[in-house]
């Protein structure tokens, strides 16, 4: 078997991965190796053709291909190496990862420390256990945007989504642009599950028929979809017979959650938190195994693009300084729980003393949506550190609220910090 | 090929079918395979639970009973000449109810009768020990040493490929319109692709044996489809499940299970609803949630959430209680096979060596032919094999380094190799079936596309051309910048 060796390594190229192995160079890291599954660089961003990329970070707006390439170009003006149609079959002792490809076969790399940044997958149509028929032409929305935006063929002339993430919403927009009808979208939940300005400007904006509280109750079709049974549910989601009808349709396209990709860390043995699904981590992104750095939607699934860069800069920075300065002494670790009307927060644990070297930014999302004042606060112990006030709270986007190096002292002592989100 | 006459032919191309045409394979014979579907295997038995059962159900006396303690033990040397997942690892019957007591030591007695060997009663805590996440009230179970586990539609693709390599004729989507009938003998089929004339007729199709039997004038056998609907967990499922458990029988059914699989998924099912329509393979709310309710009170802890797929199969119970496999008094050319519900699989072995039985009783002469070759060779499954055997098969054919479906990772190298096997895969879920793409968490969101273009690819045709399961279930539409029709 061939045999590599770096610095660090980072398992994909998405936002994440090419934002990491950026900051790692940048932070003095010699050999920078990414390892990319698919031909080309950039994870997903290549299919994401629309617009809505990049307003953070450069504040402009760019497509996926263009934030992309932006990134692509830091990377390899800064000598990050890459290996192309490489899968990662295992994450083995001590950093070591096993490789494949066709060109070189098995291959083994060595690395100092390493970041995961393998993203996450949609939820397909068994997690729903949606009852009736296995025809052809259920998709979840990404498979759907790559088929079309990539492969160049439509794979179907009516449609109807389920679930309203954001891919299903950019999605329902493009499938008018390229000739196909949206006969709606349906959406179990009493709100959306995607971004506001994806409501707007997807949907409402090109009147797509939105479906509130309902959901698809059966499929129908021997071979190929013919038509949906839909239904309106009650307040636990269960469908109310008497509102079941049928939309006559071609396709189904599923976006109804994505899950962070951990296969390769739960078989390296990386704790995972249940409710995330993604490694726990700390202030500085660092998993629980020493040397292995998570970072993007791995870790927990963003809402935009520029926050996965930043938390991916964060963490190749991070892993860089593993490399030079040998394991950081690992110091008093306190949990961060998700107090009132959280579902969870990101780092799970902190290191006190280390918010005396640099500020701490805690990511949380809300149980419940709260459409009036609301005030996001963090307490140590029960004494409120940081209460920042927003206008509104909503489970689709991502609270992140920011702890200065002016309370270390106030933290220092702690045994928990607690975030909570409730009315004004 | 219209014109030549076979031996004989087999209409139905599940386990029972390509077993038959394996079997049959080693004399000198000409045998046509039949179905109807775009792939063998595409009936009940692709949607079974894959049990190799120890025997102790069938009615003593029954022809179930007899077959399948024959069958049971074949797998063994039948599994690894095809190269086929077989794990011989035993079954539970697991009482949870004081009543269950009786039922287990009415098991026990009839398995004693049926000559079941090892066979063993087990009291709770024992149960509990072998299987921590038991349900608490567990008051015993039936152990049966001689239970197993195999992939069902895999033995089915291996039969049928040990077949044609032995020289038997497999025509799919090929559908038997009506019979070639003198009086009171069958001669051959006709199908939608013509008529093909033999000089015995096997009718081992599943679900609509009856209507084939009507058809040759065989009038008093009924099929009853009985649905079952089934759940598949994510591996991380097989952390907690790691046998294979029954609840106690009702009448109707063997109950809903809950099991570990040869490839360490769990799978959930199935109920039994006894319907009309014989197409009929949908999943209904009502059912998934009778197998959901019904699993855990084997194992309370089950979690939905790690559901990956569900689906539905049909049993081919018939009207007589027992399998029916016979050379019927009144038409004579035929052999008919019906009713072959569970232990079908199970018994699927014995019930080829039956049928050969009863041929060989009725004059057809078999001879074996020099160049029988019972050894059938799977495609090599990269995921299973070591590194050093990864590393050389992938210097043999670069294509094994090429992973396509991360969940289970399996390389552009499968996928090619299922498209030119001795039956080659011509659809999507033909291709899955044998080498395991889109089986995994993500449900094919990741491999489709892949598949979909390694297909257009080694089968010379366009991506629009490549179907999910035959006719009528293409992927694609049209290209994008193409006028919708």
């Amino acid at each position: 078997m061939r045999s590599l060796s770096c610095d660090v390594a980072v398992i994909g190229s998405g936002p994440a991965g090419l934002a990491a192995a950026y900051g790692a160079r940048e932070r003095g890291a010699e050999k920078v190796l990414v390892v990319e599954r698919g031909g080309e660089l950039g994870g997903i961003l290549p299919q994401c053709i629309h617009n809505g990329f990049g307003l953070e970070i450069f504040k402009e707006d760019l497509t996926g291909p263009e934030y992309a390439t932006r990134w692509m170009r830091r990377a390899c003006d800064a000598d990050v190496e890459f290996l192309t149609e490489t899968m990662v079959l295992e994450i083995g002792e001590s950093r070591t990862l096993v490789a494949t490809n066709e060109r070189q076969g098995l291959m083994c790399i060595r690395a100092e420390a390493l970041v995961l940044t393998m993203g996450c997958r949609e939820r397909p149509r068994g997690a729903l256990a949606i009852p009736g028929s296995r025809p052809a032409g259920i998709y979840t929305a990404g498979t759907a945007q790559r088929l079309i935006n990539i492969e160049g063929y439509m794979p179907g002339e009516r449609f109807v989504i389920l679930g309203s993430g954001d891919i299903g919403m950019i999605m329902a927009r493009h499938l008018v642009l390229e000739g196909a009808h949206v006969a709606g979208m349906f959406e179990i939940l009493p709100h959306v599950s995607g971004l506001r300005r994806n409501l707007v400007q997807c949907i409402l904006d090109f009147d797509i028929p939105l479906h509130l509280s309902a959901t698809v109750t059966e499929v129908r079709g021997r071979q190929r979809v013919e038509s949906l049974m839909v239904s309106e549910v009650d307040g636990e989601g269960c469908p109310l017979p008497e509102t079941e009808r049928e939309v006559p349709c071609d396709t189904l396209l599923l976006s109804v959650g994505l899950i962070p990709e951990n296969e390769l860390s739960r078989q390296a043995g990386i704790p995972i938190d249940p409710v995330t699904g993604g490694p726990y981590v700390d202030e500085d992104n660092a998993t629980r195994v020493p040397g292995i750095y998570a970072a993007g939607n791995v870790v927990h699934v963003y809402d935009l693009v520029d926050q996965v860069t930043r938390s991916a800069l964060r963490a190749g920075r991070r892993a860089a300084d593993h490399v030079r300065r040998g394991p950081e002494p690992a110091g008093r670790r306190i949990a961060v729980e998700a107090g009132e009307n959280v579902r969870h927060v990101v780092p799970q644990h902190v290191h006190p003393q280390a918010l005396e070297q640099h500020p701490f930014t805690l990511e949380f999302r809300v149980r419940a949506p709260l459409e009036c004042a609301v005030y996001a606060r963090v307490h140590a112990d029960g004494e409120t550190l940081v209460s920042r006030r927003l206008r509104y709270a909503r489970p689709s986007e991502m609270i992140a609220v920011t702890l200065k190096p002016d309370l270390a002292s106030r933290i220092a002592e702690a045994e928990t910090l607690k975030v909570a989100c409730a009315h004004a | 090929m219209a014109d030549k006459t076979y031996d004989i032919i087999i209409i139905g191309a599940g386990v029972v079918g390509s077993l038959i045409a394996r079997t049959l394979s080693r004399y000198r014979l000409h045998v046509l395979l039949l179905d109807k579907a775009s792939d063998v295997g595409e009936g009940a038995t692709k949607a079974n639970t894959g049990i190799v059962h120890g025997g102790y159900n069938a009615e003593p006396g029954s022809l179930k009973a007899q077959l399948n303690a024959r069958g049971n033990p074949m797998f063994d040397k039948l599994c690894v000449q095809l190269d086929v997942p077989f794990e011989r690892c035993g079954t539970y019957v697991v009482g949870v109810t004081p009543q269950d007591r009786h039922t287990l030591r009415d098991l026990y007695r009839r398995g004693k009768e049926n000559d079941v060997p090892d066979l063993h009663l087990i009291d709770g805590p024992e149960m509990r020990r072998r299987e921590p996440a038991i349900n608490e009230d567990t008051v015993g179970a039936l152990y049966s040493g001689t239970g197993g586990i195999v992939d069902p539609f895999e033995l089915c693709i291996a039969a049928a490929e040990n077949a044609v390599m032995n020289g038997v004729e497999v025509a799919l989507e090929t559908e038997v319109l009506d019979f070639v009938q003198d009086d009171e003998v069958v001669r051959g089929v006709v199908t939608n692709r013509g008529t093909y004339r033999s000089r015995w007729t096997i009718i081992s199709a599943g679900l609509w044996a009856d209507e084939l039997m009507h058809r040759a004038g065989l009038n008093s056998f009924e099929i009853k489809p009985r649905k079952g609907e089934y759940f598949v967990l994510d591996r991380v499922a097989s952390e907690q499940v790691h046998n294979v458990l029954f609840p106690c029988p009702t009448p109707v059914s063997k109950g809903i299970l809950v099991t570990r699989t040869v490839h360490d998924n769990v799978i959930l099912g199935p109920n039994a609803d006894v319907i009309e329509d014989k197409e009929d393979l949908r999943t209904t709310a009502s059912g998934l949630a009778e197998v959901m309710e019904g699993a855990r009170k084997l194992v309370p802890d089950l979690d939905q959430e790690q559901a990956i797929r569900t689906f539905a199969g049909l049993r081919a119970g018939g009207n007589r209680g027992d399998f029916v496999i016979e050379i019927p008094e009144e038409v004579s050319g035929l052999v008919i096979l019906a009713g072959i519900e569970s232990p079908g699989l199970t018994s699927s072995p014995a019930i080829a060596e039956y049928v050969t039985h009863l041929l060989r009783e009725s004059g057809l002469p078999l001879v074996d032919r020099p160049d029988y070759d019972p050894i059938r060779q799977d495609i090599p499954r990269f995921a299973d094999l070591s590194r050093e055997e990864q590393q050389s098969l992938i210097e043999q054919d670069p294509r094994y380094g090429r992973v396509i479906c991360r969940c289970e990772t399996v390389t552009e190298g499968e996928v090619v190799a299922a498209c030119h096997r001795p039956i080659p895969a011509r659809t999507y879920d033909a291709v899955k079936r044998r080498t395991r793409v889109g089986t995994g968490r993500c449900q094919g969101a990741f491999d489709t596309p892949l598949v979909i273009e390694i297909m257009a690819r080694e089968l010379g045709v366009s991506p629009l051309e490549i179907t999910k399961q035959g006719p009528g279930s293409r992927f694609l539409q049209r290209g994008t910048k193409e006028v919708p029709s």
